[in-house]
């Protein structure tokens, strides 16, 4: 129930200081981390982008989407077909990429948006699920299943080679904390009460005058965008692109980044993320039925804490966090 | 200012109004009432674009409004306070408040001057819309529609459920809209209520207007009461 927590106005001096104070940790861990944990981080920042743009759909809007894979990899794709058939420079590339995401997901919308409930799940993942087939369809251009390498030279940015390590934790420290700030003001802005309306009840607000099939579709195309933005940072940063990031697992993990971490809280996203990629990576090194141990985690989720972890702790102890 | 004629609307195939008449002028109240199943919230709904007007027409200051989807119906200035008061119930007061203020774009001086009608509301900015009571619940109700500066307020049962200081406070809100130029459309149940604060009174029995009296000099045992209302 997060509109209970926010407050009239802008960002409240609170909120503002937690969420700076996490982006000022995460900048001076990289400088104690050990490798290993150093490369998890720079790709639990960029999947939580991801899923920061997913709880703007679904925490903050109410749109269930089984289709951001779509997003992500129009992003991811743009990006990286962008570099090698296209030869745009990385960084225009990425802005390409980024652009992808949000047309990709404005298409996506204007016609599931049509539908509610189950049926727009149904019709977002038939969406992601052609877009998987058209990237092995393509494999010519793709190389389908394989994917493809960017190497070094095309993942250069403004001078910075994004495969190295610390420019790498860098750029995706960067694309966090800008994601996290915009994240903020679009919240605490007067579309994003409209967009906790239509979360409540779109019919409400409907009676009041605002359109519910704009609405979302705007909320879809911001949601998009921060998805484009992610898959075109997974591209540059870790120079792979495959076909794997579109399917239907790259359009479950945010919802379970943002389900665990709490939907409806900005930071929700990224600490579902952490978490989650640690419990896969820790409990896969300890058995083969890691799926198990992850699975009995989220159901102690649901029964102890339905709203996520921020959720409860909001719920509890911090009303004002956004 | 509102003129209904004519309308037919139901839900799906069933149909519920079957060509049903009223006006709605400025400064005045008009008050309907009916049993269950009249058909008196399916006509605001229908006013309100909530349902389609399948024949008949809606006319808000001589422009027909019956063809428009139901957000637009708000802008053209017609606020609507729904049976239940529907609010978004996580949401604080001052955001459900927000929420109808940007509809409009109406900004700060609207929203002092419903805070002034409703003092309450301004002591429980803060508060989560849900966590009111019921009373304030429908404060706020009428408020967020209020936000809108409506030339129109369609009120579906607003005294529903209420203590009698709240009904007493809901009647003298009701009466100042009408001092104020608003065109007041009450849905009522209490003969009591009605009386007090209409200028005249419809019966729509059957998805008609049976009759249509004025109720000034209507006493409460009137027997159009009991003819069309049951009591």
């Amino acid at each position: 129930m997060t509109g209970a927590a926010t407050g009239a106005g802008g960002v409240g001096g609170r909120d503002l200081a937690l969420h700076l104070a996490v982006l000022a940790a995460l900048l001076a861990l990289q400088f104690v981390l050990p490798a290993y944990h150093h490369t998890n981080l720079a790709r639990i920042m960029v999947l939580a982008v991801f899923a920061m743009g997913y709880n703007i759909a679904f925490g903050y809007t109410g749109l269930l989407s089984l289709g951001h894979a779509l997003f992500f990899a129009a992003g991811l794709y743009a990006t990286g077909l962008g570099i090698v058939h296209g030869s745009l420079a990385p960084g225009i590339a990425a802005v390409a990429g980024l652009l992808a995401g949000g047309a990709a997901a404005a298409a996506v919308g204007l016609l599931a948006l049509r539908t509610a409930g189950v049926s727009f799940m149904i019709v977002t993942l038939m969406f992601a699920q052609a877009g998987f087939l058209v990237v092995l369809y393509f494999g010519g251009w793709t190389r389908g299943d394989e994917g493809f390498v960017l190497q070094g030279a095309q993942r250069l940015v403004f001078g910075l080679d994004l495969s190295q390590p610390g420019p790498r934790y860098g750029a995706a420290l960067a694309l966090f904390a800008a994601a996290v700030l915009v994240n903020l003001v679009l919240v605490r802005s007067r579309f994003g009460r409209v967009m906790l309306a239509m979360r409540e009840n779109a019919e409400r607000a409907r009676m009041l005058g605002y359109d519910p099939f704009a609405v979302k579709l705007v909320a879809l195309a911001v949601s998009g965008l921060y998805a484009g933005a992610a898959g075109a940072a997974y591209a540059l940063l870790f120079g792979y692109v495959g076909a794997s990031f579109a399917s239907i697992q790259y359009s479950i993990l945010p919802l379970l980044y943002v389900l665990l971490g709490g939907a409806g809280v900005v930071l929700g996203p990224f600490l579902g993320a952490l978490v989650m990629f640690y419990l896969i990576d820790l409990s896969s090194s300890l058995t083969s039925a890691h799926l198990m141990v992850v699975g009995a985690a989220l159901l102690a989720l649901v029964l102890f804490a339905p709203q996520g972890i921020l959720g409860t702790l909001r719920a509890r102890l911090l009303p004002w966090l956004a | 200012m509102l003129e209904i004629r004519g309308v037919r609307a139901g839900y799906g195939a069933v149909a519920v109004l079957h060509g049903i008449d009223l006006d709605a002028a400025a400064g005045q109240v008009s008050c309907i009432m009916g049993r269950n199943g009249a058909g008196k919230t399916t006509l605001l709904r229908a006013v309100m674009g909530l349902l389609p007007v399948t024949a008949g027409s809606v006319r808000l200051g001589g422009a027909p409004i019956h063809h428009l989807p139901a957000h637009e119906v708000p802008r053209r200035g017609i606020g609507y306070v729904p049976q239940g008061r529907r609010l978004f119930g996580p949401l604080t007061v001052a955001e459900n408040l927000e929420i109808g203020l940007m509809a409009r774009r109406r900004g700060a001086a609207v929203r002092d001057r419903v805070l002034g009608l409703f003092p309450r509301l301004a002591e429980r900015l803060g508060q989560a819309a849900a966590t009111l009571s019921g009373g304030e619940q429908q404060m706020l109700a009428i408020g967020r529609a209020l936000c809108l500066e409506p030339a129109v307020l369609l009120l579906d049962e607003p005294t529903e459920g209420l203590q009698p200081s709240m009904v007493a406070l809901i009647r003298d809100t009701v009466a100042r809209l009408r001092a104020e130029g608003v065109a007041v459309v009450l849905v009522e149940q209490r003969v009591e209520t009605a009386l007090a604060v209409a200028d005249r009174l419809a019966f729509v029995t059957g998805g008609r207007v049976a009759e249509t009296v004025a109720a000034r000099g209507l006493a409460a045992d009137a027997p159009q009461f009991a003819a069309h209302v049951g009591v």
